[in-house]
């Protein structure tokens, strides 16, 4: 049972064979501007190599940054039409209000507040007519207008207006492509409606995108299925996201610790990935990736995401070390991709993290005389602040007191050796450098359900019971074998401010594809 | 006079978020209905209560529900010019001027958006001097200011009339009515005079507002640390104020459960260099610090803010989360937040804790 996990990021295309749990080899490349060149040529290196016949290959995974990064510097965006139903409420807060002037230019003014949406407890707010959305859809075709989002109050609750609202524009606009915000995001109105909007701005380049990842597979004479990553290491299908690439923003920090976790196999770990200029700590719980309780801001826009909960600081490879009279300062600031010219090791005149690695014997790469001068208190002052600073990453990032396994991942891990304080353990596992690909081969199928429930009305255990039910058959949907399925989260939050008893329940199901 | 303006308004948002103390909802659908406004080119004044003419009539606005609620149905925003409108039709006079009744959350920004539609001056004060829960817990029943009439509305105009006998009635029924106006509304009550508002507000907490805001900015921007900034500021403002670092750690254990649509919670803090703890309960805001399981080091009506230890930015009591690196603040309230009957309203004996109130100079 042969897989093959890629991962296209910005710069790098990395692609690995999976044989069942097993990694047979990794290669990385370079990312081209057609992503699909960068594929074939990662791709077909890894199967050249181990002489591989590609009908023995199951199933095809790619992880990819191509939306996020697309997002975030407003290229290949397209203009939107957004159809609100919430009048009258809402109305005090336009779409888009928050988005960067010149992401409002790019998206435009095509905004309808029509009728519609549900109270939190499921009653009908505005009167939803079908008169109204036919007068939208019609204007909507005189516009021309391709890309449409549909966000409607209170739809995690209740899809059924949102649903409605596209069948009709849709007859009207049979080329049109529609997001719906049930689909994308949870409660928090302008959160998920930013991310339709974002979604539906990305529909052009997914189309592209998919397209061009599927005649890569196509050239390369692959004829399985292929899947994506989701921001929260889950995988759709190809198709399903050509109408939701904004569920892959983020899945490269998640495809990362998985895999990591995957490689060390621990299930509850903490995972530190040392880069050239930045290390990011994040937490593996139940083998899936911890995620942020904060609001999310991509390219300046608030969203309500899953985000892998991740804590950033400036320690890398090419972190630059200081000497203050004798106190050691390591980074913030970087060489960055300089390092080859820059450093000691390459003939530079900056004293690095990694020229220290190399003086202190811990790695060997450059010209290792060219540190021979180096003092020893300094490379060991560095080492025990470099230390300091990875275990004080660990510490913030922790789940509660116990020490936990810590795995080392990326280029810059052989700046540390050996035991560090809050770790039981300290793990760096072959084949690291291509953890995100190899994470974007584990994925998973899952499904969620975020409504608001009544405890007085329903009790609380067939409240927790139903949102339970819900989020399993949402993850049979998305393709999860029955047998596999476990809920992995469930969260209560009751509402505060209001006698009601109504209580807000998060769940979340997964399980495996294969 | 302070103008409103699109460069100023994420300092006004960071700074009723700190004056919240944890409670009061997410500051940032108000801060983009502020922005929106602004975007029309409407202004907002924000006057003085030292400024204000003898003939000023003041209308307090609001908005009342679950901050869960507020971030999925945006109100209409007219409405509460509407409600307004409904209490003048009733007493047969006309406001010239808009009061919030709370300088922290949601309630800050709102009488400003009420201020930028109806073209009226915002007064720089309000009658909590941060946020509250209840429409009763405000400085102007010290003084007696009649809550009524209290008019509630919805974002179909539907509106109600209540003529309470005394504001915690008015509270009571005002919020059953939240309910099934689709757990938010919109509230116009408390009318004043300005002899009312000169002295029975807590005054200059929108300029509060702005300039702890700006200076949370100021001291990341310049590498400093936020808290201390702000500690040190705290003398400065006017009126002269107290600010303490009651503690500087990690939470450790977090509990919290909702009683009658209050959300109550425990958390507790361990330090990062000793064996300190720190216990800092929470009725919707913060209500009380308790050092090593012992001394009470802060309790309302003196504000408890949690802010990110690094960042210096405000944290309600729905984003703290374990393993958060926190410190804890305590700043002073004014004279008129100490009185007698106010702490009757709002002292530690209104949230039903078993100690009377003394205020963080007195602790040390």
């Amino acid at each position: 049972m042969l897989r093959i996990g890629v991962d296209v990021g910005g710069t790098n295309t990395d692609a690995v064979l999976m044989d069942g749990r097993n990694v047979v080899d990794g290669f990385k490349s370079t990312t081209t501007e057609e992503p699909g060149l960068g594929i074939i040529n990662a791709v077909s290196t890894i199967l050249d190599k181990n002489k591989i016949n590609t009908d023995d290959i199951q199933s095809v995974m790619i992880g990819t940054t191509q939306f996020t990064n697309a997002f975030v510097e407003n290229k290949r965006l397209e203009q939107v039409a957004v159809v609100r139903l919430a009048y009258p409420a809402t109305v005090s807060v336009p779409p888009c209000i928050d988005f960067s002037d010149n992401l409002r230019k790019i998206i435009g003014e095509n905004f309808w507040i029509i009728s519609g949406g549900y109270e939190f407890d499921g009653r009908q707010l505005g009167d939803w007519s079908t008169d109204e959305v036919v007068k939208v859809a019609k204007e909507i075709k005189s516009k021309d207008l391709k890309y449409i989002s549909i966000s409607c109050v209170f739809s995690p609750i209740n899809e059924e207006q949102e649903i409605e609202t596209c069948k009709i524009i849709q007859e009207h606009n049979p080329d049109a492509i529609i997001t719906m915000s049930h689909r994308i995001g949870r409660v928090g109105f302008i959160e998920r409606e930013n991310a339709t909007i974002m979604n539906s701005s990305l529909g052009k380049l997914a189309d592209k995108v998919i397209t061009s990842f599927k005649d890569a597979l196509k050239q390369l004479n692959i004829n399985s299925p292929f899947y994506i990553s989701q921001n929260d290491g889950t995988l759709m299908s190809a198709d399903i996201v050509k109408n939701y690439p904004v569920l892959t923003f983020a899945s490269g920090p998640t495809n990362s610790m998985r895999g990591a976790g995957f490689l060390s196999k621990k299930s509850n770990a903490i995972v530190v990935d040392i880069g050239g200029t930045t290390t990011d700590f994040g937490v593996i719980k139940d083998g899936f990736p911890r995620e942020s309780a904060i609001p999310v801001d991509i390219g300046g826009v608030r969203t309500n995401f899953r985000m892998p909960d991740l804590i950033s600081i400036g320690l890398g490879g090419g972190s630059i070390i200081r000497n203050n009279e004798g106190k050691i300062t390591v980074g913030p600031d970087s060489v960055g991709y300089k390092l080859d010219k820059e450093s000691l090791i390459f003939g530079g005149k900056i004293t690095t993290t990694s020229d220290i690695a190399v003086a202190a014997g811990d790695a060997n790469f450059g010209d290792t005389s060219l540190v021979s001068h180096l003092d020893k208190n300094i490379i060991t002052n560095s080492k025990n602040e470099i230390k300091k600073l990875i275990e004080d990453g660990i510490d913030r990032v922790k789940l509660n007191k116990d020490d936990v396994p810590v795995i080392l991942v990326g280029g810059g891990s052989i700046l540390v050796k050996g035991n560090l304080k809050g770790a039981s353990e300290v793990l760096i596992p072959e084949h690291s450098d291509v953890a995100n690909a190899i994470g974007a081969s584990l994925a998973q199928a899952g499904g969620e359900i975020d409504k608001i429930y009544s405890y007085s009305e329903m009790g609380r255990e067939q409240s927790i019971e139903n949102a339970k039910k819900d989020a399993i058959q949402r993850a049979l949907q998305a393709g999860a074998i029955k047998e596999s399925i476990n809920i992995i989260e469930l969260e209560e939050i009751p509402l505060s401010y209001l006698p009601s008893g109504s209580v807000r329940i998060h769940a979340k199901a997964v399980g495996d594809i294969f | 006079m302070i103008e409103l303006t699109l460069d100023n308004l994420e300092d006004l948002a960071r700074g009723t978020a700190f004056l919240a103390t944890g409670g009061g909802g997410d500051p940032y659908i108000g801060k983009l209905m502020l922005k929106h406004q602004l975007e029309q080119g409407k202004t907002v004044k924000i006057i003085s209560p030292d400024e204000i003419d003898d003939d000023t009539f003041a209308c307090n606005v609001l908005t009342m529900g679950a901050p869960t609620v507020f971030g999925e149905k945006a109100p209409n925003g007219l409405t509460s010019y509407e409600a307004m409108k409904k209490v003048e039709e009733i007493l047969g006079k006309k406001f010239n001027a808009i009061m919030p009744i709370e300088a922290g959350g949601v309630n800050a920004t709102l009488p400003l958006v009420v201020g930028a539609l109806s073209g009226l001056p915002v007064i720089d004060a309000d009658g909590m001097g941060r946020a509250f829960p209840e429409l009763q817990m405000v400085t102007y029943n010290v003084g007696d200011v009649d809550i009524n009439p209290l008019v509630v509305i919805n974002d179909f105009y539907e509106t109600g009339v209540f003529h309470s006998r005394n504001s915690s009635s008015g509270e009571w029924l005002s919020r059953a009515v939240c309910v099934r106006m689709g757990g938010i509304c919109q509230v116009a009550c408390y009318p004043m005079n300005a002899d009312q508002i000169r002295n029975t507000s807590v005054h200059n907490t929108i300029k509060l507002s702005f300039e702890i805001g700006a200076l949370i900015q100021q001291a990341r921007n310049d590498k400093n640390d936020p808290v201390e900034e702000i500690i040190k500021y705290m003398g400065k403002s006017n009126p002269p104020r107290v600010g303490k670092l009651l503690f500087t750690g990690k939470i450790d254990d977090l509990l919290r459960e909702t009683v009658n649509g209050w959300t109550r919670g425990k958390m507790y803090l361990k330090s990062l260099t000793n064996q300190d703890t720190l216990l800092v309960e929470f009725q919707n805001e913060f209500s009380y610090a308790k050092l090593n399981n012992d001394k009470v080091l802060a309790m309302v009506p003196d504000l408890i803010c949690a802010l990110d230890s690094e960042t210096g930015e405000p944290i309600t009591t729905d984003g703290l989360r374990y393993g958060q690196r926190i410190k804890i603040v305590a700043v002073s309230v004014p004279p008129i937040m100490r009185s007698e009957k106010a702490l009757k309203l709002f002292g530690p004996r209104a949230f039903g804790l078993p100690f009377d109130y003394t205020p963080i100079e007195e602790i040390d």
